[in-house]
């Protein structure tokens, strides 16, 4: 525990190009330029499924499947094998983000899927007697009440991505896991066990800050979407923790 | 493939190895998960917290958790029970949820029935609501299993040894064919769990075979 306390408490640690505050950044651009990708793909197809029905059974089978497939072991084979085609730092970075990408993505496609699926029947007929075409029925009906879904898919989405992109540390790319990995090499627990602990701290605030502007984006006619029996019918997409 | 041929026998015991640790969670996360679920079912008040508090646990990535296991339990940074109890920690989290709402699904009339036949609260619980949340609570743990197995993996990045090791063995050596068996292994212990779930739930729900809605 003191080792943990005499690294937080050394300023070295903090600044400077390897330091906490330059890892954090690092981190936090990976994550989000990889969800900013996951969701340019994910949310349109998964809207599309949701509002036409096609492929449900493809998403449903992508989603289970892709939870069985071991992340470090997808994270080593993008390295070894794209990485060699890439150039210089990209080598690693470029693998690394592709599988974050990889990872991503599933999340975020049942999240639309699912919130487009549940969205009542009766109130996507209504929407359509009363004039309005297929597309205004998905912007105007079916995404806004879509919504808890949709970000609740990018809520694990977005923990899975800094889960994962710690891990990613493995690969030579830079970000908190860093302190993890290095430490590890170096036999410095209070390093690892300090990297840990932001780690812990960054995926906490990530999570609340989701939550909070769910809340902020979310019509009230919708808010609290777990104690409405007709969303709890649809499937939920499920928190991924790498 | 060779590769594989000629390392049977590592894979076997790396796969038992990591079969243990995956499982070892599964159940004791289970056995805590039902006190807990009923708990946040029986008292609405203690829901909340309950589910949000485990929920924060889930969010910590399992690397981390695993590092800071030491820090908690008193043990080495390679003691696998780091990984037993920060695994358990992930299913607890996943499954009082699921175990909530399992008890939720319960129809009301049937709970009444139950006591009118004149059965206790306590053999009422294990004789009519747990077997009847069977169906819900299965599939969340199929997920915590699925789950457990990949995130078994990640503890080889600090040398405890399972079918992850066969993935930091072979980006150390830059050679693929271990990392793909040590893949397939993963994926098909996942299958096995998944399997092993869903007959043991449709040995424990035989009035859902007959087709008659539960």
């Amino acid at each position: 525990m003191n080792l943990l306390w005499e690294w937080l408490a050394d300023p070295n640690n903090w600044s400077g190009p390897e330091g906490v505050w330059a890892r954090l950044i690092e981190h936090l651009s990976y994550s989000l330029v990889t969800l900013v990708i996951a969701a340019v793909v994910g949310i349109p197809l998964g809207l599309w499924i949701g509002h036409t029905g096609k492929g449900r059974l493809t998403v449903v089978n992508l989603v289970n499947g892709m939870r069985s497939v071991p992340t470090l072991g997808l994270l080593f084979v993008a390295v070894l094998v794209v990485g060699p085609l890439l150039a210089g730092d990209v080598a690693f970075l470029g693998p690394a983000i592709f599988v974050l990408v990889i990872l991503a993505i599933p999340p975020i496609l049942a999240g639309a899927y699912a919130g487009v699926e549940g969205v009542d029947p009766g109130v996507r007929d209504a929407a359509r007697g009363m004039g309005m075409g297929e597309l205004q029925v998905l912007t105007k009906v079916e995404i806004p009440v879509a919504l808890p879904l949709i970000f609740s898919g990018l809520r694990s989405a977005a923990l899975q991505v800094v889960a994962t992109a710690t891990i990613a540390a493995s690969v030579s790319v830079g970000g908190l896991g860093r302190f993890l990995i290095d430490g590890q090499a170096y036999r410095d627990y209070g390093e690892m066990a300090a990297g840990a602990l932001l780690v812990a701290l960054l995926a906490v605030c990530v999570d609340l800050v989701f939550a909070a502007v769910q809340r902020l984006v979310v019509s009230p006619g919708l808010a609290a979407p777990n104690d409405s029996p007709r969303l709890r019918a649809a499937p939920q997409p499920v928190p991924a923790t790498t | 493939m060779n590769w594989f041929l000629g390392h049977l026998d590592e894979v076997g015991s790396l796969m038992a190895t990591h079969a243990v640790l995956a499982s070892a969670p599964l159940l004791a996360g289970l056995l805590l998960a039902i006190p807990l679920g009923w708990l946040a079912r029986r008292y609405r008040l203690l829901r909340t917290p309950l589910i949000v508090g485990t929920g924060l646990l889930y969010t910590i990535p399992s690397l981390a958790l695993f590092i800071l296991m030491p820090l908690v339990l008193g043990t080495g940074i390679l003691d696998p029970l780091n990984v037993v109890v920060a695994l358990t920690v992930y299913t607890v989290a996943l499954l009082v949820r699921t175990v909530s709402d399992g008890l939720a699904s319960v129809p009301d009339d049937v709970l009444q029935a139950a006591s009118a036949m004149g059965i206790g609260r306590v053999s009422r619980f294990f004789k009519v609501e747990l077997p009847l949340a069977v169906p819900v609570i299965s599939a969340g743990l199929r997920v915590a299993a699925v789950s457990n197995v990949s995130i078994v993996s990640v503890a080889a990045l600090l040398g405890i040894a399972q079918l992850g090791s066969l993935f930091t063995d072979g980006f150390a050596r830059n050679y693929l064919d271990p990392i793909v068996v040590g893949i397939l292994a993963c994926i098909a212990l996942a299958l096995v769990f998944d399997l092993l779930i869903v007959t043991l739930t449709k040995a424990a729900t035989p009035w859902l075979r007959v087709g008659s809605p539960a």
